[in-house]
């Protein structure tokens, strides 16, 4: 088996740390990681409790193949209530520090409760540790990064760790590992911040030792790298543009939301683009790309490293920011570009490295600044409550200085810093909230992509499109072409997304592969490297269990069917112009059909007979 | 007639000298297809993967189609991103 069937459990109230063996009942059921850590919160969480209570939990949980020999083995995900949407959450990410937890001989790491004062959790191997995080609370990553590297005297140590967005209570803060690698959304951040935990710091020198069939397990890993290395996505374009590529295609076919979602296409959004970021710059003729770079056992390395402008406004007498980081991936240029009407590639990748240093969602902050512009055009937030600061669409002081506050936590900040929904309800006008469960967009806007729009709705953690891609089908061809303007079959190829997409989560492989390898590249991966018969059809099924666990999740902690909606921006007001000019999203078509073929009833609750075929209780 | 035609991402290396960005404005006849341009500028049609006519999605046949005077048309490699 894959698994190293532990599991440290760390009660930080009690300050006790104990490891107890992993449920092997629920793997056969759950797979790992995703499904496996979700498991575990429902089994031990009230679904209603408080998000910041020390009665919620935190699960770090790895996959079955996380750290092992199949390409973009990396991933590791965090299992929470979350704060910004009070459904589940499950923030995934890559780097280095999941793997490094699988070294150490770890599944998953469970907190719960509080700690009466600031720790860190210090893993080497089997010893397990909690440590004093004086030195550390106040901090951002980056500086908590770099003391706990020499704290421990060992450049190979692996840091996750929140900023003081999560610190000062922001409710979208990450927990960013290996610099520029984050467990982005739903605020799991602000989650460890509340348990007084500032960071993970973790080193394993185990290794993988526990493949089931080890000869066919690396002929299998070793035939699917050529699988990506061949395909034109993963093997040539992701490397050499990125998920930037985007930004011109969802342009073109008026689907990029713009001004806080009120247009479908944005004038500079080439300026903006994976393509801009190759161009040398006039000041000093590098461009911002600097080059790409891999998470762990990555064969495809879509990620960029970037530099801003040292002569930029934004970093001008900012040395601390004159060097390589991780530059903007295209739901942050989205967010921090097109949906502020900021075309300024310095300012965008400036607030990049700002959510990376200090742990914020780009994507929730970009979207909540440019409610911020919407907010202050239509004069309900004014400069009395910025401070003389006017706040416009297309002005990069404006972004910057708004990214700035939520990072100080002055008092703006902190209302930036509740998310869109919360602040366009305290200032009054509640519909400018681009949300779905309470959670920001992402990069796809669903009156131009139809398909997208009932994902949205229904993703269990809030708007997202990590749930259900369905822009691989209805634009990219993806695996096969469908028509992104109509509504009807966008229920079962939304669904046949979401199930899909729960079982790689829960196998530790990055989405990405997914541009290239179907379940039929993936399952013998799990195989032959797994107990048990790992089969297409078992890990499909899998998938929908986990996505029906999930639903019950969110169900028992209040929420509805009528909270599967979309904005009455996008059900009532018509797309502007492009391909999708004078349509809004047919989310009322959508939905009753979605419901039937989830076998859920017409409230949208799974029936017994569902509940019953998927084994839930 | 007059095209609009732009090339993004790894085909802007088939962009002429004095193109404007991604775009270049073509004189051309009214017979021409999205093959046609595809074609003059030397690009695999395999490489030419995601070919768009106004922002719409062109089929393999539908690129056999003459276009239309005042078009533009997108032209993309193989990409995904998310």
């Amino acid at each position: 088996m894959a698994w190293t069937n532990k599991v440290l459990r760390v009660n930080l109230t009690e300050g006790t740390l104990r490891y107890e063996p992993l449920n092997q009942e629920w793997v056969k059921d759950y797979l790992g990681q995703r499904g496996l850590g979700t498991r575990y919160l429902v089994d031990e969480v009230d679904p209603e409790v408080d998000a910041l209570s020390p009665e919620n939990k935190m699960i770090f949980a790895t996959g079955p193949l996380t750290g092992t020999a199949a390409s973009t083995s990396a991933r590791y995900s965090v299992i929470t209530k979350s704060p910004l949407t009070g459904a589940i959450a499950c923030s995934n990410s890559g780097g280095f520090f999941g793997p490094e937890l699988k070294f150490a001989g770890l599944d998953m790491v469970i907190f719960e409760g509080k700690s009466p004062t600031p720790v860190y959790l210090y893993i080497e191997n089997d010893e397990a540790k909690l440590l004093p995080a004086d030195d550390i609370w106040g901090k951002s990553v980056w500086e908590a990064d770099e003391i706990l590297h020499k704290a421990h005297h060992d450049p190979q140590l692996r840091v996750a760790a929140v900023g003081r967005a999560a610190e000062s209570g922001c409710l979208y803060a990450a927990i960013v590992n290996d610099l520029h690698r984050a467990a982005g959304r739903s605020g799991v951040g602000t989650v460890m911040a509340s348990k007084n935990l500032k960071a993970i710091a973790v080193r394993g020198t185990k290794g993988i030792s526990n493949i089931k069939d080890p000869k066919r397990f690396m002929a299998s890993t070793a035939q699917e790298k050529e699988v990506l290395a061949e395909n034109a996505v993963t093997g040539t374009g992701l490397p050499a543009l990125g998920t930037q590529v985007l930004m011109n295609v969802i342009n073109e076919i008026g689907a990029m939301p713009t001004r806080n979602m009120q247009d479908v296409q944005f004038e500079g959004a080439s300026k903006i683009s994976g393509e801009a970021m190759l161009e040398p710059r006039e000041s000093d003729g590098k461009p911002n790309l600097t080059t790409n770079a891999g998470c762990f056992g990555c064969t495809i390395a879509c990620g960029r490293i970037s530099t801003v402008d040292t002569s930029h406004f934004s970093v001008k007498d900012k040395p601390q920011y004159h060097h390589n980081s991780g530059g903007l991936e295209y739901e942050a240029a989205w967010a921090l570009g097109s949906d502020t009407c900021v075309d300024d590639l310095d300012a965008a990748t400036y607030v990049n490295f700002l959510c990376n240093e200090d742990g914020m969602d780009p994507i929730t902050l970009g979207s909540t600044i440019a409610a911020a512009m919407e907010l202050f055009e239509k004069g309900a937030i004014t400069t009395e409550h910025t401070g003389g600061v006017e706040l416009e669409f297309g002005s990069p002081q404006s972004l910057v200085w708004c990214a700035e506050q939520v990072v100080a936590a002055t008092e703006f900040g902190k209302d930036l810093g509740l998310g869109s929904k919360r602040l366009c309800e305290k200032y009054g006008m509640p519909d400018l909230s681009m949300t779905v469960k309470g959670q920001e967009f992402p990069a796809y806007d669903p009156r131009g992509i139809q398909g997208m729009g009932l994902a949205y709705a229904t993703s269990n953690r809030g708007a997202c499109h990590l749930r259900g891609y369905t822009v691989a089908s209805e634009v990219l061809g993806i695996p096969e072409k469908t028509d992104p303007l109509v509504s009807e079959g966008k229920a079962g190829l939304v669904i046949a997304f979401q199930d899909a997409t729960a079982a790689v989560d829960s196998a530790g492989l990055c989405l990405f592969t997914t541009f290239a390898w179907g379940m039929d590249n993936i399952a013998p991966q799990i195989d032959s490297a797994c107990e048990g018969d790992w089969s297409v059809e078992r890990l499909l099924e899998v998938g929908e269990r986990i996505w029906n666990m999930e639903r019950d999740f969110n169900l028992k902690a209040g929420l509805t069917g009528a909270d599967d909606n979309l904005p009455k921006r996008l059900l009532k007001d018509v797309a502007k112009t492009g391909p999708a000019k004078g349509r809004v999203s047919e989310l009322d078509v959508m939905l009753p059909e979605y419901y039937e073929l989830r076998g859920w009833d017409s409230t949208g609750v799974p029936t017994d007979d569902t509940r019953q075929r998927l084994s839930l209780a | 007639m007059k095209i609009e035609c732009k090339l993004f991402a790894t085909l802007m290396r088939f962009l002429p000298a004095d193109a404007d960005g991604h775009v270049v404005m073509m004189e051309v006849d009214p017979s021409t297809t999205a093959y046609d341009i595809i074609d003059h500028y030397g690009i695999c049609h395999n490489e030419a993967y995601l070919v768009l006519q106004n922002g719409v999605y062109l089929y393999d046949e539908q690129k056999k189609i003459p276009l239309n005077d005042g078009d533009t048309l997108a032209i993309f490699p193989p990409v995904a991103g998310g």
